[in-house]
């Protein structure tokens, strides 16, 4: 395997890896804030990681610009989807989790 | 690869007849809307794995984007309301008939399917042979603009129908300009994000005569940016009163029937394009179709008419 | 090479199957429509990965159709539906 198709398989994994982790996270945490710090890290590194990869793997400058632009949409969406949720659920009384 | 991809569409279909259950089945509204939404993403995923991009650009601006937007903005709009309870419409017994006719129709539909002859290979050959006439690179927008611009006629025709519908059926509340003023981070997204969804609008409606794209995915990404004006209070919802409005809703239909008609002083038949003209009606008549189909879904969006003449009780003094 | 990239499809599509727990339980609206967001994100990347698996170019351009419009839903439910007014639902909802 050539040294950057091997590069960009690691990063895909490693993006992966970060959506397992969400998805974990989505799963497992105790309430609606902590689910949102989970979530954020998939949009960021988890996908960022896997674009990054086909970026590579691609070997064309249009493609890799094309996949930034999508990862900086997404980055801005999340960013906005995560505080506009977190500052509802504030402003409508969720109690955040406290070990018990 | 292929086990791979096998396994791939097993799941997928799955999933798919797992989360249309789901949207029936669950009593809450809002469940069943979010269902939805994961519904429309997933089909634009399956119409990916069928080859058909097209279809999963639709369906990814339209299913995952507008739909759930609409949707959501009319669950807001029935809990407003007083009257509002969550009661499901129908009994039991409604319920079985509604399940046993679906199911019939479901299974007739699959009977259709599978007693399909296997020589019969559809009409592609027959759109592909006749490409390099159409004015189109992109065999979707040959069929849709060239080939049975009839069908793409009806459609328009059936959205400016629509939106007649709302505006005589749903009076608008008052919402003269979103009151509630968007935070900073809001506001801050809107501005950032809409000039690049007009662009992505833009690139879309221009490459689809050579590859997927065109005037439906265009004008529901522009639509969508339209939305999000609307909803932070950087537009008011439009007007029925206004000459813009109602000339941008029917723009894409007199459009299409005045390119329909003037052909035919060419000795073409009704909506025949001429090859020579072909590829510049097709981007001339997408361009408008854009502009028409953005508006439409903004004011289904927006849900009715505002009568400047008769203020709504609850408008803002 | 290009069978990773389906993998790595197959094994985000799973990872979206699983969250869907999270929109049926709950138990609030924002933890059920922030799954939807997560799936968004999901969505995106199983295109750009299946535009490299089955190589079809124009597969980037729905994911790039997916990021433009990731936050649409998001901002009409906090715009629109989680305001404060009562949810008839919540109270119908939580016991199941």
């Amino acid at each position: 395997m050539p040294v950057v198709d091997l590069l960009a398989l690691v990063l895909m994994l490693t993006g992966a890896a970060f959506f397992f982790a969400g998805t974990v996270g989505l799963l497992r945490f105790p309430d609606v804030y902590c689910r949102l710090h989970a979530l954020t890290k998939v949009d960021n590194l988890g996908l960022g990681f896997v674009l990054a990869g086909l970026a590579l793997r691609s070997g064309l400058l249009t493609v890799a610009l094309k996949l930034l632009l999508i990862w900086l949409l997404v980055l801005l969406a999340s960013t906005t989807a995560c505080h506009l949720s977190a500052r509802a659920a504030r402003h409508l009384g969720v109690e955040p989790w406290r070990r018990a | 690869m292929t086990a791979i991809l096998w396994a791939f569409d097993v799941v997928l279909a799955v999933t798919l007849v797992a989360l249309a259950a789901g949207v029936l089945a669950t009593a809450s509204l809002f469940r069943s809307i979010v269902l939805f939404i994961v519904f429309g993403l997933t089909m634009s995923i399956a119409w990916a794995r069928l080859d058909a991009v097209d279809l999963g650009l639709v369906e990814a601006a339209v299913g995952a984007g507008l739909t759930g937007a609409l949707l959501l903005n009319t669950l807001g709009h029935m809990r407003s309301q007083a009257e509002f309870t969550p009661e499901p419409s129908h009994g039991p017994g409604g319920r079985l008939a509604l399940a046993l006719a679906a199911g019939t129709a479901g299974l007739a539909i699959g009977a259709a399917v599978w007693a399909w002859p296997d020589a019969f290979a559809g009409l592609g050959d027959r759109v592909d042979t006749h490409l390099a006439e159409s004015g189109a690179q992109n065999p979707v927008t040959a069929v849709l603009l060239n080939f049975r611009a009839y069908d793409t006629l009806l459609e328009i025709g059936v959205l400016v129908v629509a939106v007649v519908a709302v505006w005589a059926l749903s009076p608008m509340r008052g919402r003269v300009l979103d009151a509630d003023p968007p935070g900073l981070v809001l506001a801050g997204f809107v501005h950032l994000l809409v000039p690049v969804v007009v662009l992505v609008a833009g690139y879309l409606l221009w490459m689809g005569t050579d590859a997927p794209g065109g005037a439906f995915q265009a004008g529901a990404v522009l639509a969508a940016a339209g939305v999000l004006l609307l909803i932070t209070g950087r537009v008011a919802p439009p007007q029925l009163q206004a000459i813009v409005e109602r000339g941008a809703v029917v723009l894409g239909l007199v459009a299409f029937l005045a390119v329909g008609v003037a052909v035919m002083a060419g000795g073409h038949a009704f909506l025949e394009l001429p090859d020579a003209w072909a590829t510049t009606l097709i981007l001339l008549l997408e361009s408008l179709l854009t502009i028409s189909i953005a508006i439409v879904l903004v004011i289904l969006f927006a849900g009715g008419r505002t009568d400047a003449a008769h203020p709504p009780e609850d408008a803002a003094p | 090479m290009n069978d990773w990239t389906a993998a790595l499809a197959l094994f985000l599509l799973l990872n979206l199957v699983a969250g869907l727990a999270r929109v049926w339980r709950g138990p609030t609206p924002a933890d059920r429509i922030l799954a939807a967001q997560l799936f968004g994100t999901t969505g995106v990347a199983i295109m750009a990965l299946l535009a490299d698996a089955l190589d079809i170019t124009s597969l980037r351009d729905v994911a790039l159709v997916l990021a433009a419009l990731a936050a649409v839903a998001m901002v009409v439910f906090v715009r629109r539906v989680w305001t404060g007014q009562p949810d008839p639902e919540e109270a119908a909802d939580a016991g199941r």
